[in-house]
């Protein structure tokens, strides 16, 4: 039951960060909703991604201010503003649709399949000597999932500064 | 399923903004909804009722433990997504020096 207040309170936040006015009320609705997601993580049984959570939403949130700060331009409506919206209606609810008849092939809420994890539970600790098994298996079991992790942040760091990079081409 | 079925409309609520917002912010935080609802879904996909925190204890016995390979998956997206939203708030920065506003319509000249 708690978890259907926190979602939606997270829908509310949502999308109160889509619809207001000016940017920074739509970034505090965005931070509420990371807020009530590391909550859903904790009564969700899974603390390590509730404070990782966190620290991203924090650093998000910095750096959409640092972004938008002294920069709030007024959105107009043009001509086509109902063509757009109506038409922006009809194809998410095509989406909801369809992937409501996907969710019916689903396990039920409450008992996953866990054909993997069944031995990761039992032999984790044995065999990597790790009590929190989620550490055991981001950096023993499945640990190239964790080199492709690094992986990516190093690229994101190269393309933020190749992007960022104030000088171009020096004319001669 | 009540449960997917929500985070199924917080999803709809991100694409709504990708699709029909036109400041470019806005669109970033669309990317950072619907991010936070697929991590969700995973979560959800791996709890078990009545089930404990995957982290073991040495004086009692744990039993009924959630799926900790979901959990483990989920870490990964959200750091992933935490690069993904730097590269384009960077972008959204440098399109703002060079055009003078976050509006996609208004990014049509070419500028050399």
């Amino acid at each position: 039951m708690e978890l259907h207040l926190i979602i939606f309170f997270m829908i509310f936040a949502a999308i109160v960060a889509v619809e207001a006015k000016d940017l920074l009320s739509s970034l505090i609705g965005l931070s509420a909703a990371g807020l009530g997601l590391s909550l859903a993580f904790l009564i969700l049984k899974a603390p390590n991604l509730a404070i990782t959570q966190l620290v991203v939403e924090i650093l998000c949130v910095i750096i959409l201010i640092h972004a938008t700060i002294n920069k709030d331009i007024p959105l107009v409506k043009d001509g086509r503003w109902l063509f757009n919206t109506i038409a922006t209606f009809i194809f998410v609810g095509v989406f909801l649709f369809l992937a409501f008849l996907a969710l019916r092939e689903l396990p039920a809420f409450g008992a996953p399949l866990m054909n993997v994890s069944k031995d990761y539970l039992a032999l984790g600790q044995a065999k990597t000597g790790a009590d929190n098994l989620v550490a055991a298996i981001t950096l023993n079991f499945r640990s190239y999932d964790a080199l492709g992790e690094a992986a990516v942040i190093f690229a994101a760091v190269i393309g933020v500064l190749a992007i960022s990079r104030k000088t171009g081409k020096i004319d001669e | 399923m009540s449960l997917y079925f929500m985070c199924l409309i917080l999803f709809s609520v991100g694409l709504y903004s990708v699709v029909r917002k036109r400041n470019i912010i806005k669109i970033i935080i669309g990317i950072g909804i619907i991010e936070y609802s697929v991590n969700l879904f995973i979560i959800l996909i791996g709890y078990r009722l009545q089930g404990r925190a995957p982290i073991l204890a040495h004086d009692q016995a744990i039993e009924n433990m959630v799926d900790p390979l979901t959990q483990a998956m989920a870490l990964t997206t959200i750091v992933i997504g935490l690069a993904l939203i730097f590269i384009a708030v960077t972008l959204a920065i440098r399109i703002y020096e060079k055009y003078g506003t976050f509006d996609i319509t208004k990014i049509r000249r070419l500028k050399g």
